[in-house]
């Protein structure tokens, strides 16, 4: 069996997997009202926490994200090496990643919320949102549109493969995962010293 | 006036009233609180689902269905939908179950605002709704164009590709940040 710390995907453990067990569906339905539920307390659908974010005056989505990706990183990959999950690592394509990160910051800063912050927002009663939502909706029908000709050109440049930040560094992701860890912590540490919100 | 501008804080100056986000209600639970019940749920989403959260290929979904009832021929040669048939899945409803969710937490803090104008907005451009609008739906627009070149969302990367310490994920939050504040910065304070 190969080493599931070196792997992405790999057959996990047991003849019957755990989705089987409960509707998939369903699981999507009660972790969806978990994830909206979350995010609106955290308040990160409200219009101003984050615009306020991108004005640097409100460190709340900053907040939230890095303790999700601190928290999120110990469990998934200890599943990960206990066999009992799969990682899902995109292929790095720089070009696409850089213009589609900026395109979407741009729009970020236009609505104010995001496609998942945008469902709590219209959830809250934040009737903008819908219009926004309709732009997604039709962003996401140009895109397809244009997915031939950008499959081509841009999809193609920088493409690195699945390649995770400890391969960058040639470091084994057991000692990457904790300085990380302590890195972003650090970050949220000095957020919470330097920042009022 | 000066006298006044000088016992104020540097901060205070440079923003000026009513495009101060802090001057609106912040979040009703602790972020960290928050950001590592989401970190939980991410164990949650790929132990049970085999899935990463992530919210934007919803809306691409719903496009696919749309231009299959509208467009279908025109629709199913697109590569996109050929490579990502759009059906009503996990992803699906799960985005849908967001904005219960977003509901219930709403209703039970007593945060359900019901406007077609946030606030802040109002202070910084005025009460149209059509301005609103317009400058939404072109925010969406290029966000879902973004998001599918990226390869996700401020979830999808933001969240759970960061977390899986992509590098794909990272590049793509980190352009995010920078173009959404050098919008931002601009627009607001300008």
């Amino acid at each position: 069996m190969s080493n599931p710390d070196t792997t992405i995907t790999k057959p996990r453990e047991g003849a019957t997997s755990p989705e089987a067990a409960l509707p998939a569906l369903v699981v999507a339905a009660l972790f969806g009202l978990a994830f909206g539920f979350l995010l609106q307390k955290g308040g990160v659908g409200k219009y101003h926490v984050l615009v306020g974010q991108l004005l640097l005056q409100d460190f709340t989505v900053a907040k939230v994200m890095m303790t999700a990706i601190v928290v999120g990183m110990a469990g998934v990959f200890t599943l990960h090496h206990f066999a009992k999950a799969n990682l899902h690592v995109q292929p790095t394509k720089v070009g696409a990643q850089i213009i589609g990160g900026t395109l979407f910051g741009i729009g970020f800063a236009l609505m104010a919320y995001c496609p998942g912050t945008g469902a709590v927002a219209l959830g809250q009663g934040s009737w903008d949102a819908l219009f926004g939502m309709a732009g997604l909706i039709a962003g996401s029908y140009l895109f397809a549109a244009m997915s031939a000709w950008l499959k081509r050109t841009v999809e193609t440049w920088g493409v690195k493969g699945q390649v995770m930040l400890p391969d960058l560094l040639r470091m084994p992701r057991g000692v990457f995962i904790p300085i990380f860890a302590l890195v972003l912590i650090a970050a949220l540490y000095a957020m919470e010293r330097f920042a009022t919100r | 006036m000066i006298v006044v501008a000088l016992g104020t804080p540097d901060l205070a100056v440079a923003v000026p009233p009513g495009v101060d986000a802090l001057s609106y209600p912040g979040p009703a639970w602790s972020p960290y609180l928050i950001g590592a019940g989401i970190g939980v749920l991410s164990w949650l989403t790929f132990y049970f689902s085999d899935k990463p959260i992530g919210a934007s290929s919803f809306y691409a979904q719903v496009a696919g269905l749309l231009g299959k009832f509208v467009a279908p021929a025109r629709t199913g040669k697109l590569v996109y939908f050929k490579d990502n048939p759009p059906r009503v899945g996990w992803e699906f409803v799960f985005v849908v179950s967001i904005v219960f969710g977003g509901a219930i937490a709403a209703v039970t803090g007593g945060e359900f605002v019901s406007e077609w104008l946030p606030a802040m907005w109002v202070a910084r451009f005025g009460d149209s709704i059509a301005l609103r609008a317009f400058v939404t739906f072109a925010g969406g627009f290029l966000m879902a164009v973004g998001a599918r070149l990226a390869g996700g969302c401020t979830s999808g990367h933001g969240i759970s590709g960061t977390l899986q310490l992509n590098v794909a994920s990272w590049i793509a939050v980190i352009c995010l940040f920078i173009g959404g504040i050098a919008v931002a910065m601009p627009l607001f304070n300008l």
